[in-house]
């Protein structure tokens, strides 16, 4: 258990959003992907504040904002998803290219 | 034997991730997903973060239940009784995500991380407040905020129609 092996998770993890994120043609299942990414932020949060920097409580804001951002970005991707499919009954990427820009 | 402990929760993360993916069901990916959630939360426990880890874990909890429901709502395969696989781009997405992978594990190995420096708090938790209430009080002001304007957003994404279209 070093600052080595968490960041090792938080690449796998972020990885693993990384290509939900590119694949995922339901945009539910494309914010799955932004919140694993996320939390391999919380994963390096975390282990950065233990083993770099344990005296000032930077590491563990960090995590805090992460946290918040995912609540946040949960929200938001909802009530987008909400509005499209209300109005358009679109519920894949594919169909909403027009959002692009 | 936190070492231990961190493997199996690296490993459950790991796995809930790639199962999000993998699974036929929307509300399997969810508690897949959580489960990958609540395996980050506990690593934060096994290094002193006590109370992060316990809000990781609590609000990943509610996060993910409240996820679950829009799920059922918009997913075409409630009881994953058909397969399922919806993606675009697999294999360029694959290649792609592999190569950030090895990026990222090769700085995480290959950077001379600097050394410790100094000891963690008694009182992490403590830390954390009195630098929330004091010099990082910005932060918080400016999560606060981005709370507020999400909480707007959402209602005025939302709503069926707007006040004026009757």
């Amino acid at each position: 258990m070093t600052l080595q092996t968490f960041l090792l998770l938080a690449a796998a993890l972020f990885s693993i959003g990384l290509y939900g994120v590119l694949s995922q043609q339901s945009i539910v299942m494309l914010m799955m992907g932004l919140e694993l990414m996320i939390n391999g932020v919380i994963a390096a949060g975390g282990a950065f504040w233990h083993y770099v920097a344990p005296r000032t409580a930077d590491g563990q804001v960090l995590v805090l904002v992460a946290v918040t951002v995912m609540a946040l970005e949960m929200a938001m991707g909802f009530a987008v998803v909400t509005a499209i499919f209300r109005a358009r009954d679109v519920d894949l990427t594919d169909e909403a290219g027009d959002l692009k820009g | 034997m936190s070492v231990g402990a961190f493997w199996a929760l690296a490993v459950l993360a790991v796995a809930g991730g790639v199962a999000v993916f993998v699974v036929d069901s929307m509300a399997r990916a969810t508690f897949a997903l959580l489960a990958s959630l609540l395996a980050v939360g506990g690593t934060l426990l096994l290094v002193d973060l006590h109370y992060v880890g316990v809000l990781v874990i609590l609000m990943m909890v509610m996060e993910m239940l409240v996820m679950a429901v829009f799920m059922i709502m918009y997913m075409m395969n409630p009881g994953g009784l058909m397969p399922m696989k919806m993606v675009h781009g697999d294999r360029a997405a694959k290649i792609i995500a592999a190569a950030v992978f090895v990026l990222l594990a090769a700085g995480a190995f290959l950077t001379p991380w600097p050394a410790r420096r100094g000891p963690p708090p008694a009182d992490p938790t403590r830390a954390l407040g009195l630098a929330i209430m004091g010099p990082r009080m910005l932060v918080m002001m400016v999560v606060g905020v981005a709370i507020l304007a999400t909480m707007v957003a959402t209602v005025v994404l939302a709503t069926h129609r707007g006040r004026y279209d009757r």
